[in-house]
């Protein structure tokens, strides 16, 4: 938890996390702008600790079947299926 | 010129009768609709057909109304200005030249400029209310838990609401009676607004109203903006309405802490777009990390990448407590803060937006300044509360909003309110 401005090592390690691949020229500029941002975000630091009240209640259903999509719906959007199955990538 | 407030022109034709017959209705595009496509202004769902339709489009067919289209907006939701979307930003009818506002700008533009009689938008952190002032129309946040998001694609769903969009207060309530209401398909609706009559608020009497003017929220905005807004409550004084001034210290926070939560709930809800069951897919033979990456990097434009990557950062570890924690502070606190001032006044006003109109282009290169116009509408997401922003007049010739800001479910107030303007 440093307070060092975000470095384009600590982007590239974020998009991994994210899953998102990032040109090398985003990550410049990201690491720029990520520094701004957090940097303002650390105001938050000023912030009291507020006790919360939680009024909340699960809201449950019966157990019950119910209608749903079909599986050619389902599939419909699909890039890749086999067999009634989404195709998805090489798991290595 | 074309407005592009419609990313697809295609009518759906409702019942043939209810209180929405022969009005037309734009729905923002982040809205699902059965067999028309619904792309969240992004490339990664540019070919998206719904299989089923969300729990408001249903209950417009059955109210009536025609669907015109699916309006263009900020991608997924992302801006404050529907410049990001992947299909080309939109122009404000009422101030050429000039953003719409965002993230429901074609929603906004479309009514504003004639092409819809009504709009539905979705609001964040101020999406429905922001376009409404950027354009010169009146824009409804309700209440969280007022109306359905079955069916809303999820950014940040502690936050947003589906709101209604229209020319006058009257039409926007009528709007608003139809998708209010209790949904076994959405567990967080609850049943305030099931047979609701707000249009019946609508009737500007303010006789009596007590308003709450938050200093924190006037102080800093735009001259011509806080002119025009002390106008408007001129207006509603010489109507019987009085006002006094409130101070709300937490809502200096309430942007980070704003951000923070958003950005880390949209971290998390847009990890289901990897192209396997719906979505863009990328050609690439490396495995499933190396083919979900670059299909995201392909699918999702700068915003949006900028906010996942941010809020994963928040709630990655070590981070959790600075970021995340900290912003659930926030939010309790400016919850406390809106409750106590409400407590003393029937609505709070203050400007919707501290701005006129941006022009376009002026606000995408400094992502941190663009966050900050949005200072006086996310306090109220924050706080799950109702809020309206109606036409106060214009300063420069450049539509100016007011919005009010009333108790949870007290939607009718705020109705009543904005009423005696628009």
């Amino acid at each position: 938890m440093s307070d060092s401005p975000v470095d384009p090592d600590e982007v590239r390690h974020v998009a991994d996390l994210a899953r998102v691949d990032l040109a090398d020229e985003d990550v410049d500029r990201f690491a720029e702008q990520f520094a701004d941002i957090l940097g303002y975000f650390e105001t938050l630091d000023e912030v009291p600790e507020v006790d919360r009240d939680a009024d909340l209640v699960n809201v449950m259903r019966p157990d019950e079947v119910r209608e749903g999509l079909t599986q050619a719906e389902a599939l419909d959007n699909a890039a890749e299926t086999d067999d009634g199955h989404f195709e998805g990538p090489n798991v290595s | 010129m074309s407005l592009n407030a419609f990313v697809t022109e295609e009518r759906i034709e409702g019942a043939d009768d209810g209180p929405l017959a022969g009005r037309t209705v734009a729905v923002k595009d982040n809205i699902s609709t059965e067999g028309v496509r619904t792309t969240c202004g992004s490339a990664m769902l540019e070919d998206y057909v719904p299989p089923y339709d969300a729990t408001v489009v249903e209950r417009l067919k059955d109210a009536g109304a025609t669907v015109v289209g699916k309006a263009n907006m900020d991608e997924f939701g992302m801006g404050s200005t529907t410049e990001t979307s992947a299909f080309g930003p939109v122009e404000n009818p009422a101030a050429e030249g000039r953003v719409p506002g965002g993230s429901s700008g074609g929603s906004a533009a479309a009514v504003a400029a004639g092409e819809a009689d009504l709009a539905l938008g979705s609001d964040t952190g101020g999406s429905v209310r922001n376009p409404a002032a950027f354009c010169g129309v009146v824009g409804i946040k309700p209440t969280y838990g007022l109306v359905s998001r079955y069916g809303l694609v999820a950014y940040a769903n502690s936050l947003e609401q589906i709101g209604p969009l229209a020319p006058t207060v009257e039409e926007a309530a009528e709007l608003l009676d139809v998708i209010a209401g209790e949904d076994p398909r959405d567990a967080t609706t609850r049943p305030e607004g099931t047979d609701s009559d707000y249009a019946a608020a609508a009737d500007g009497d303010v006789d009596g109203m007590e308003i709450g003017v938050p200093t924190n929220l006037v102080e800093g905005a735009d001259e011509g903006v806080v002119e025009t807004f002390y106008d408007a409550l001129d207006e509603l004084e010489a109507a019987g309405a009085s006002y006094h001034e409130v101070e709300l210290p937490s809502v200096e926070h309430a942007v980070e802490a704003y951000y923070v939560i958003a950005m880390s709930e949209a971290s998390s809800n847009l990890a289901r777009f990897d192209g396997v069951r719906y979505g863009h897919r990328a050609d690439s033979d490396g495995n499933w990390n190396e083919a979900f990456s670059k299909t995201r990097d392909e699918g999702f434009g700068e915003e949006v990448k900028r906010r996942i990557l941010l809020g994963t950062y928040a709630l990655s570890a070590g981070y959790h407590d600075k970021y995340y924690k900290k912003a659930q502070d926030a939010r309790a606190w400016v919850k406390r803060d809106f409750d106590e001032a409400l407590g003393e006044a029937d609505v709070l006003a203050s400007p919707t937006m501290p701005v006129p109109p941006f022009e376009r282009g002026a606000s995408l290169d400094d992502p941190l300044q663009m966050y900050l116009a949005d200072a006086n509408t996310v306090p109220v997401n924050l706080a799950d509360l109702p809020a309206i922003s109606v036409p106060a007049g214009e300063t420069d010739g450049l539509p100016v909003g007011i919005q009010f800001v009333g108790s949870a479910f007290d939607e009718g107030t705020i109705i009543r309110a904005g009423s005696a303007l628009a």
